[in-house]
């Protein structure tokens, strides 16, 4: 496991960041498109990282039923759209 | 009289087959009525705004709901398909109508008294309409809203020890047949292998990072009856290594037309007049492999041409059974056509056993071997399937380490180039040109 993976706070802000600088055209990210964040790492540990940052409302889920996409917990037409919250 | 004017949905009650109109508008009389006197969570008219919403559709050609969403549970990915009507002004009763999962036991085993608990709940949070069982094998609970969600989940998980089941990019809930519950052809315990595996990857199974969905179903015998080969990403179907067990005076019975000895078990006894059971005809000469004879009053079966079709041990169940060293076939990438087609699974190990004496290790490394390669390699929304269409079903060997076999090839010489990898070449691609010219002038 890389460092950066290793290091609690570092993964969440890298992960944070990554998906800030990409919020202008997507709300909405493909699990896989975090191994970029973590170059060095293999999927499945990336994986653990990525659903702890859901468990701790930083990420959160978003499923067509078919396919799961990751988002920041309250970004997104979803929400704003359903008025669920 | 009915909340919606429904003259599309209507017609359909009017064909031969059971309709689910019927079952809808039963469902929203049960409701209107409530004679159980149930504290509904959901709104009573639900199933009447779901008839009002669906016959809108048909009229319109279009669609009113919308798919998925933020729904689920908490430290759940999977389990909850989120569904929203568009229309909520006109259908207030449908506006979130989710869908939950619930994993169902291995070989789908209920006791009434689990039926009627999960309906009660379903009843009272839910719309009471399900779907036993969805194409994965769920219980599909289909309609409660959001609110809802968290406290069906309690209930299931602390009332009635139940699990939801997978969505999404997720593995899916295991499936298998009822296997050696039931079933004299079953070549292992396929309800043990597939409540092991749910139960190794629960983290696979609700929190997804797979690049798409992901299925294994369970088959106890070639008979094939979930359907693993056609449905599931990773199919094990139960087969044997040695010969098929005969019994020659059982045989002789069936051809001597014993009627305690019925072809396919007695199963279309009655339909119609089959007249007498004919060997030749209705085993001999229906072998895909042509490897059996009857001769002298004695059956031959030539093993080593056998392909495990079944056919013969299904028609004579008393005289046949399959081989003693069983085990498990397993096979890689069926799918359903949304891309390319629909795909069979193609065999990938021929026989593996199923020990559960060390927790299946050799198919627990198997599927992490799959999973890695598939998990680095697939595109977003790529099936296993197509990832081994797209790379070869030669880096598949590769990745898990297995060798070719003769089974391997559907049939030969398809392809006439062969391309060697360095490392399978004597001595690589580099040579001593001085060495060469010993034998070879220029």
């Amino acid at each position: 496991m890389s460092d950066l993976l290793n290091d609690k706070e570092a993964a969440t802000k890298a992960v944070v960041d990554f998906i800030k600088a990409k919020s202008k055209t997507k709300s909405k990210f493909y699990f896989k498109d975090f191994a970029k964040v973590f170059p060095d790492d293999k999927l499945r540990a990336i994986k653990k990282v990525i659903n702890q940052m859901v468990k701790d409302e930083v990420l959160e889920y978003w499923s067509s039923g078919s396919t799961t996409m990751y988002g920041l917990a309250g970004q997104g037409k979803q929400h704003a759209s359903e008025g669920e919250e | 009289m009915a909340k919606h004017e429904t003259p599309l949905l209507d017609q359909l009650e009017s064909g031969p087959w059971p309709s689910f109109v019927s079952d809808l508008k039963q469902q929203a009389e049960v409701r209107a009525k409530n004679e159980a006197g149930i504290e509904f969570q959901m709104p009573q008219d639900c199933c009447e705004d779901l008839l009002g919403v669906l016959e809108l559709s048909y009229k319109h050609g279009r669609t009113h709901w919308k798919h998925g969403g933020i729904v689920g549970v908490f430290g759940y990915g999977g389990g909850v398909i989120g569904r929203y009507c568009d229309q909520p002004e006109m259908f207030p009763g449908v506006e979130a109508f989710h869908t939950l999962r619930v994993n169902q036991p291995a070989g789908k085993y209920y006791t009434t008294k689990y039926l009627r608990d999960i309906m009660e709940l379903w009843n009272r949070r839910g719309s009471g309409l399900t779907n036993m069982h969805g194409a994965t094998g769920d219980i599909v609970l289909l309609g409660t809203t959001t609110p809802q969600l968290e406290e069906i989940f309690f209930e299931l998980t602390h009332r009635l020890n139940q699990d939801l089941g997978g969505s999404g990019s997720n593995l899916r809930t295991p499936a298998d047949c009822l296997g050696q519950s039931r079933c004299e052809f079953a070549c292992y315990d396929t309800q043990d292998l597939c409540h092991f595996l749910t139960n190794e990857y629960q983290d696979e199974l609700h929190r997804p990072a797979f690049p798409y969905k992901f299925k294994f179903k369970f088959d106890g015998c070639p008979n094939c009856c979930v359907a693993s080969i056609a449905r599931s990403d990773m199919s094990f179907i139960g087969t044997w290594k040695d010969d098929i067990r005969i019994d020659q005076d059982a045989v002789n019975k069936y051809v001597e037309n014993d009627p305690a000895y019925p072809p396919e078990g007695g199963a279309h006894k009655g339909s119609r007049d089959w007249g007498e059971f004919d060997i030749e005809k209705e085993v001999i000469d229906l072998c895909p492999t042509h490897c059996m004879k009857f001769e002298n009053k004695k059956l031959y079966i030539d093993d080593a041409n056998c392909t495990r079709c079944m056919h013969c041990i299904n028609v004579m169940p008393r005289a046949l059974k399959p081989g003693k060293e069983t085990g498990c076939s397993i096979l890689i990438g069926a799918k359903a056509p949304i891309l390319d087609g629909a795909q069979m699974g193609s065999l990938l190990v021929p026989f593996m056993p199923v020990n559960a004496e060390n927790d299946y290790e050799e198919i627990t490394d198997l599927i992490d071997k799959i999973w890695d390669w598939w998990m680095e390699e697939a595109k977003n929304r790529e099936r296993v399937g197509e990832l081994l269409k797209r790379q070869g079903f030669q880096k598949l060997l590769e990745v898990t380490e297995l060798k070719a076999l003769p089974q391997h090839v559907q049939y030969p010489r398809e392809n006439p180039y062969v391309f060697w990898r360095e490392d399978e070449v004597p001595g690589g691609f580099t040579r001593d040109i001085k060495e060469f010219r010993k034998f070879h002038q220029r």
